[in-house]
């Protein structure tokens, strides 16, 4: 595939080359109009919006940040469309951002969550990657047990990243198959626990309530880990995103967002209505199908390779 | 989320609009914008609404109002019937081949449910008395083979592999396999990929040069976004799809991306995933899809209900007794069981035209109330219902009894009949109280 020739470009080049696609009929559009626009008129806010819309931002986040951004404009009578770009800019930029850094202390337990067909099993595959080559000594554990093949698809994964995966038979309860995980964490000393989770869609209360019963478990089990729960969102995905992160969250009490599939034509923007309205951390992008595509969430660059103004 | 608002915004927007002859382009305009909005929630793509709302407006101008609508229900009236055209009327069956084997390629993005879908609907056609042949020509997702396995021993449908063999001839020699074995349909599990990388759509295209499918399905999830047209557009120019299978419709998205992918491809959307389980693939109802991406249920079905109750010669017939005082308690039960049919009464009383919900927010609207005053008027005599007035103690004392309700609740039922059958009278026609809104329920 493709991808392998980029595997040896830095962390930044990688982004922005996943973004690419994304970023430029956006920018292309956003600077189009500003070129077009000498005047800051009604029409020239509409196509923000329109640009906003587009990138799966949604109607409601759109509208609060155009207002405010209209709001502004006028307040500090900014004529200069440059500037009001920046402006925009920054007012996402202050949406995604996020107090606290990332900090995984060990023990650490992830439990990963989302919808079907996100790419969880490839995330946590992505994410034992990384902590492994943080020196840490890593688990995964096969909480999928109702897809077809889902262990078979994480014990490759596990091969990939020489991590060992903790699995029972397909159709069993993946609370015990979590129990199990647990136990083996803690009898081997594993600095961090990745769990797998089958797909489901929020709606589904039983299901919900299965995952309910995994996270339980972990709490009960293993309160002395520092436990994250990461919802896996699929960039591709639109306004439904946020309901997924509403009743996720609710569920579970996710910690964090890892938002998958960036390297399309996908722009990601519902992530700016999720955070703006849940105000849950993105913690990471995927950015690739390699095992090393896993980025961590950086609001400023993000944004800018958006905007196109990385360089 | 924004959605749950538009039913008040809808209303406010009504409000304003009542009681005229024809549409206005200011009634259009007003009702599109909310339509627009409607239709970005539900992530309809921003060009697809653009050019509806513009085909919309034109077709909706100058329009007559149908007497029991208001000019904006009217508009949604249209917009829903033209979302309805759009997503085709009826549901596309699968082209088989003349001479079997028919081929289907499924087709679509990582995550979209091929593998699943695969099985479905070799589930589908196993139903049908067909003997399907599942091929597994995803050589990259780790343990998608093993996935289709898992599926074909679930539902007893042989699965052909090569392991990671060239997927172009593994196609080919699994239609071979499926002639030389008699299977009659041949599905074919592709990986998924990007539609941007040029490379994995090469391998698809040269996978359908080789084996020359029937029928290339692309598998769509439901929850996809604004990207679903560039997705679309790109599947249908490489490889000329035939039709979609929108997938994860179980969940709570409304399911725009359906819309978007029949405007720009033209294509009909064949299947629907409704579940986790492998018989969860039903036909797909383009109709029902209209008013689920449109989310506005409530005034689709208070159109519907408006046009199926208070069709013209329906509503002369009950002017005519209204006027002429021979409406009676068996016709006042005919209506209240339209009503009901209608859904709850505050749902009901929120749907009417002209009426502010938030005014009615204290008033307590029991549904319990229709039950007793239909068991009531059930527990009188077909002579007491044409002719009221001859219930006197002991009757009353009768109908409570069987109604299991008080003689209060009788004497309350029989004098608001009367207070409505007076109130008919006066009323110069029941017409332009339907179109103003000013309906009243006599309890």
């Amino acid at each position: 595939m493709d991808n392998k020739k980029n595997r040896k470009k830095g962390f930044f080049s990688r982004l922005v080359e996943g973004l690419d696609k994304a970023r430029k009929g956006f920018t292309d559009r956003v600077d189009e109009l500003i070129k077009y626009y000498r005047e800051i008129d009604d029409d020239f806010f509409e196509e923000l919006e329109e640009i906003l819309i587009t990138a799966d931002v949604g109607v409601n986040t759109t509208m609060e940040i155009v207002d405010e951004l209209r709001e502004q404009v006028k307040e500090e009578k900014i004529g200069d469309a440059e500037k009001i770009r920046n402006l925009l800019k920054e007012k996402i930029i202050a949406i995604l951002a996020d107090e606290d850094d990332f900090e995984v202390k060990t023990p650490a337990v992830f439990l990963v969550v989302g919808v079907n067909g996100v790419g969880k099993t490839t995330t946590i595959g992505k994410l034992a990657n990384l902590y492994k080559n943080q020196g840490k000594s890593v688990l995964m554990a096969a909480g999928d047990t109702f897809r077809a093949a889902a262990a078979d698809q994480l014990k490759i994964w596990g091969e990939r990243t020489g991590v060992q995966v903790i699995s029972q038979m397909e159709g069993s309860d993946p609370a015990a198959v979590i129990f199990d995980a647990v136990q083996a964490a803690r009898s081997r000393n594993v600095d961090v626990l990745l769990c797998d989770t089958a797909g489901r869609l929020h709606s589904k209360k039983n299901l919900m309530k299965e995952l309910e019963k995994i996270n339980r478990v972990l709490d009960r089990e293993y309160p002395d880990a520092h436990k994250e729960v990461l919802l896996v969102l699929d960039a591709t995905t639109g306004q439904n995103a946020v309901s997924q992160a509403k009743l996720f969250k609710e569920t579970v009490g996710v910690t964090g967002i890892v938002l998958t599939k960036l390297d399309g034509t996908a722009k990601g923007g519902i992530i700016i209505a999720v955070k703006s309205e849940l105000d849950v951390p993105i913690r990471f992008i995927g950015v690739g199908e390699q095992v090393d595509d896993l980025q961590a969430f950086v609001p400023e660059d993000f944004v800018d390779a958006l905007f196109g103004d990385d360089k | 989320m924004a959605f749950e608002g538009l039913s008040s915004k809808l209303q406010s927007t009504f409000k304003k609009l009542t009681g005229k002859g024809k549409l206005s382009e200011k009634d259009v305009k007003n009702a599109m914008r909310e339509v627009r909005l409607a239709l970005l929630e539900a992530d309809v793509n921003f060009k697809v609404v653009r050019e509806l709302v513009k085909k919309i407006s034109e077709r909706a101008v100058g329009q007559e109002i149908m007497q029991s609508l208001t000019p904006g229900q009217q508009v949604i009236k249209i917009v829903n019937e033209e979302l309805t055209a759009l997503m085709g009327g009826t549901y596309s069956k699968i082209n088989l081949a003349p001479t079997p084997p028919t081929v289907i390629m499924m087709v679509g993005l990582q995550g979209a449910g091929k593998t699943t879908t695969a099985g479905k609907l070799g589930g589908y056609f196993k139903k049908e008395g067909k003997s399907p042949l599942l091929v597994a020509c995803d050589i990259y997702r780790p343990a998608a083979i093993r996935q289709l396995q898992v599926v074909g021993q679930q539902l007893s449908i042989p699965v052909f592999e090569m392991g990671k063999d060239d997927p172009v001839n593994i196609a080919k020699k699994a239609i071979a396999h499926a002639k030389d074995e008699d299977y009659d349909i041949v599905i074919i599990d592709t990986a998924g990929r990007l539609h941007i990388n040029e490379e994995l759509m090469d391998e698809l295209k040269n996978i359908q040069n080789a084996v020359n499918p029937h029928e290339i399905l692309l598998v769509v999830d439901a929850m996809t976004g604004q990207d679903a047209v560039n997705v679309a557009e790109s599947f249908n120019e490489k490889l000329g799809i035939d039709g979609v299978v929108l997938t994860k419709l179980d969940g709570d998205t409304r399911g725009g991306a359906a819309l978007s992918v029949k405007a720009v491809t033209g294509k009909p959307i064949k299947f629907a995933g409704m579940g986790e389980k492998l018989t969860d693939l039903e036909i797909f109802h383009p109709d029902r899809m209209a008013s689920r991406i449109l989310g506005m249920g409530d005034v689709l079905s208070l159109i519907e209900k408006a046009q199926a109750n208070i069709d013209a010669e329906k509503a002369m017939e009950l002017e005519k007794k209204l006027r002429s005082q021979q409406f009676t308690l068996d016709d006042f039960l005919e209506q209240l069981q339209q009503v009901k049919k209608m859904g709850p009464l505050s749902d009901i009383i929120g749907m009417i035209p002209g009426l502010n919900p938030s005014k009615l927010a204290g008033v307590d609207l029991d549904d319990r109330q229709i039950v007793r005053t239909e068991a009531i008027i059930q527990s009188m005599t077909k002579e007491e219902r044409q002719n009221p007035n001859i219930i006197n103690a002991s009757r009353r004392k009768r109908i409570a009894k069987g109604s299991g309700t008080t003689i209060q609740d009788v004497n309350r039922l029989l004098k608001s009949f009367n207070e409505f059958r007076k109130m008919m009278k006066k009323m110069s026609g029941m017409e332009k109280s339907i179109r103003r809104g000013r309906f009243k329920f006599p309890f």
